[in-house]
């Protein structure tokens, strides 16, 4: 007999794409979970920043855990996206190669797709590319098109996830890093900032830091994360009518290469690179590289050049030693990592959720008629708050967010603790003018409501 | 609600100057603006000078900004603040969202008056981190004098336009001290008094010296500073990314109107017409900045102009087209050269140049082998430029080159 009943059934450590999904997953099992994220809001580490694309799983190494997790998660987001609220736009991807070698690539990545599952693809001559794509170089030699890829909003999924967990009676605690932990009496305890948690499972999601997470609970770790950036860059909303495919390159060993594709803001994005770091807290831009990228853009979409750069960001993958995810059950006993989930977290999140509850294999009773939240709508896809009614004026203009909006993402169980998660909840500042329009307007109305406050120190102090 | 003849999209100091002459003439005219607050700009410029011209006074931004709306309305002008157009479609028809949802409004001439916003760290590619701290001046005034707060103490001021002295002086307001202010160019680029300023508050400038990286996670603590003597390291809480003022001409570039590449505002007329004869444009949308004075000033003379087409006296749009043809120019507006203009049509008589960077040279008007105008010049970007607009006797293609020395 233990020596008190633990609080919760399972913590999740981490708050991530795929913390996310395993405390919806989990909660829907019928686990009460509680969630540990370090920072000040979720989705602060890797999913930050990546190319919010929802990949097919077509260029997955074959028979990895990682395709399995790719296709299951790729059908799950599609079975419950629309209850929940959350976009997608089937553009599709060409897979498009720029020399006589990268020809050469093609049948092997076409045959590669087709034993994934990804059966529907199609060969295309660089006249049938650029009918379909009319804005791209002519340079274009050939590929093949991936009807299946789509584009969705990567913080929208993850928040409706984690939304979804809370409104069924999961826990979530924020500033409240993992420093140890023990097991006693079948008991997990740990000892976080926020104070001491129990649980009787443990399942490690801390994505960047999930080998140091491994260690402080379990005292051993078996990868070692070694961070891969990526940096992009965002246009205007004027250059997402020149295109509507996703553009990938043909891959290379360690990278999917780099991407040319809209995003479900009406943005154009073009990214990623792949910098190897060891520094795994700071994801720095630089001139140069950025110039790279744009220069790499307007060679595959001339008509580019001279588009208005909006944005520009870093993201870091937690990539490890070896490319397959780094999942398993037997460093300790009810500990799970779920470790090393690199570049294809955000299609795989909900596909690695399941898997991981099939692993653990309880008795818990399955919630019989689980809440549904509804996301509020950033895209095009469904209507905006600012085309309806009593939104108290908009406040973000370039990204037309309203007052309402802002207000909403600012109140209930997943309000905001930081202008980044704000910012990925609403849009606003992310638009072209950056700020300058609605800065003052959004600093009076998040003072003093922002665990992590917009302003320094002297936050509105006189 | 009733429709108006002109609506203008802006409560800026060309909004609002050119609502009142045209109210005073006799036009119903609304006024829209998302903000809050009509008055533009100037609402958070919190110090002088303003007024000079158009009330004989020298006046703080916020108090110009009062007596602007206070004129509009005594005219008879109506103001919706909170009022957002999300569209612009041919002949004068807006979608506009408010609090009270979506509506759709036509007049028989719209007026953009838009404005301006300055460049931001991301559009100059600035590298490093994203942390707190990073803000145009714009931002910051809105912050310092519209809300009270103070966001940092000791940050940087990127740029030295004008604007740059005015982030200066809202600094010193808010009882924050910059520690440099930070100029890529050799030399500063508004006029001498305004440097004096920072010399009296006792800031340096660095003059050739990039922002290469910025610093901190959550918060600004330092950048790394491309100097000419290599690269340096400052500790810093904050930074001012000043000027680099481009119109903001979103809604432009989304409907079927023209927009000029260079100026990134529309294609104008002589009367600041658009391509679409309903719609004008008069202020900073069509340039990047200028004075308020110089925008008022432009709005009242654009408003001549909308009366005279609302009474039928406006030419056809037809005209001389203007084109660039050295990399040193930037933008010359009007775009389309009268060949005839009428009495008191509100016809601008002079052409505005910018450039993209320090030039010195002869620039030559020419149109079908004949040199319309000659003039020597020597400045820098962002310094006005003008040129008296030439006589024409046909619509042939003009062409404007800097000659450089």
């Amino acid at each position: 007999m233990p020596d008190s009943l633990p609080s919760h059934d399972v913590a999740v450590i981490g708050a991530g794409v795929v913390g996310a999904a395993l405390a919806r997953a989990f909660t829907l099992a019928g686990a009460k979970v509680v969630v540990l994220e370090k920072a000040a809001d979720v989705l602060d580490g890797a999913s930050k920043g990546n190319s919010a694309i929802l990949h097919t799983g077509f260029d997955a190494p074959e028979g990895s855990v990682e395709l399995a997790c790719i296709r299951d998660g790729y059908a799950l987001y599609h079975e419950i996206r629309e209850r929940l609220g959350l976009p997608v736009i089937r553009s599709g991807a060409m897979v498009l190669a720029w020399s006589e070698a990268e020809v050469a690539e093609l049948p092997r990545l076409m045959a590669q797709a087709v034993a994934n599952g990804v059966t529907d693809v199609e060969t295309l001559t660089g006249a049938e590319a650029l009918a379909l794509e009319p804005r791209l170089s002519p340079r274009v030699q050939a590929g093949f098109r991936v009807p299946g890829e789509h584009l969705i909003d990567p913080w929208s999924a993850a928040h409706g996830y984690l939304l979804q967990a809370l409104e069924n009676g999961a826990t979530l605690m924020r500033q409240a890093e993992v420093l140890a932990g023990r097991r006693a009496g079948g008991v997990w305890h740990l000892a976080t900032t926020a104070g001491a948690v129990q649980a009787r499972l443990v399942i490690n999601a801390a994505g960047l830091w999930g080998d140091e997470v491994d260690r402080r609970v379990t005292g051993e770790t078996w990868f070692t994360i070694k961070p891969r950036k990526g940096q992009f860059v965002v246009y205007d909303k004027t250059a997402a009518s020149l295109l509507g495919h996703i553009i990938l390159p043909v891959p290379t060993k360690t990278t999917k290469g780099i991407v040319v594709c809209r995003t479900v803001y009406g943005n154009l994005l073009v990214g990623p690179t792949a910098e190897e770091q060891d520094d795994r807290e700071h994801a720095t831009v630089d001139r140069p590289t950025l110039q790279a990228l744009m220069r790499r853009g307007e060679e595959i979409l001339p008509a580019l050049s001279g588009q208005e750069v909006t944005a520009v960001y870093a993201g870091l993958r937690p990539a490890t030693e070896e490319k397959e995810y780094r999942i398993r059950t037997d460093l300790a006993e009810d500990y799970i990592c779920v470790g090393g989930i690199r570049s294809t977290g955000l299609s795989a999140a909900l596909g690695i959720a399941a898997h991981v509850v099939r692993l653990t294999a309880r008795d818990w009773v399955p919630l019989a008629d689980p809440v549904w939240p509804v996301m509020p709508s950033l895209t095009d896809c469904a209507p905006r708050d600012w085309q309806k009614p009593g939104h108290d004026g908009i406040l973000c203009h370039c990204e037309l967010v309203t007052k309402r909006e802002v207000e909403a993402a600012l109140t209930g169980p997943l309000a905001a603790g930081s202008l980044g998660g704000l910012k990925r909840r609403t849009r606003v500042t992310m638009g072209r003018c950056q700020g300058f329009y609605c800065s003052a307007a959004l600093a009076k109305l998040t003072e003093g409501r922002l665990a992590q406050p917009m302003l320094g120190g002297s936050d509105g102090a006189e | 609600m009733a429709q108006s003849d002109v609506l203008v999209v802006g409560a800026g100091p060309a909004g609002l100057s050119a609502a009142t002459e045209l109210a005073k003439r006799g036009v119903s005219v609304t006024v829209l603006d998302r903000e809050d607050q009509a008055g533009g700009i100037p609402r958070h410029c919190n110090h002088p000078p303003y007024g000079l011209r158009e009330f004989h006074r020298l006046m703080r931004g916020p108090a110009y900004a009062a007596r602007l709306v206070d004129e509009a309305l005594a005219a008879g002008v109506t103001i919706r603040t909170r009022t957002t157009v999300v569209a612009l479609h041919p002949g004068g028809t807006l979608d506009i969202t408010s609090p009270q949802g979506l509506e759709t409004l036509t007049a028989r001439v719209v007026l953009l008056a838009t404005g301006v916003r300055e460049t931001s760290r991301a559009a100059r590619l600035i590298g490093g981190e994203k942390p707190g701290g990073v803000m145009s001046t714009g931002a910051l005034q809105g912050i310092v004098h519209l809300n009270g707060q103070r966001p940092f103490q000791r940050p940087v001021i990127l740029g030295t336009e004008l604007v740059a002295f005015s982030a200066l002086l809202t600094c010193r307001h808010a009882g924050i001290t910059p520690v440099a202010m930070i100029e890529p160019a050799t030399r500063i680029t508004a006029y001498s008094p305004a440097a004096m300023l920072a010399g009296v508050l006792g800031v340096p400038i660095l003059r050739g010296t990039a922002i290469d990286a910025i610093h901190g996670r959550t918060r600004v603590e330092g950048v790394r500073l491309n100097r000419p003597e290599g690269p340096e390291e400052m500790a810093t809480d904050g930074v001012i990314v000043s000027g680099g003022f481009r119109p903001d001409a979103a809604l432009l570039r989304a409907s079927h109107l023209e927009v000029d590449p260079g100026s990134g505002g529309p294609v104008i007329d002589a009367w600041g017409r658009l391509s679409d004869p309903s719609y004008f444009a008069a202020g900073n949308l069509l340039r990047g900045v200028e004075t308020a004075g110089w925008c008022w000033a432009e709005g009242r003379r654009v408003a001549r102009a909308i009366a005279a087409s609302l009474q039928g006296r406006l030419p056809a749009p037809t005209a001389a087209r203007l084109r660039l043809t050295s990399d040193a120019l930037r933008l010359a507006v009007p775009q389309m050269l009268p060949i005839d203009t009428p009495p008191d049509s509100g016809a601008a008589t002079r052409l505005q140049l910018r450039l993209n960077r320090p030039a010195k040279g002869r620039l030559r008007l020419m149109q079908e082998g004949q040199c319309l105008l000659t003039r020597r010049i020597e400045s820098l970007p962002e310094r006005r430029i003008t040129l008296p607009l030439p006589a024409l006797r046909s619509t042939s293609d003009i062409t404007l080159t800097l000659e450089e020395r």
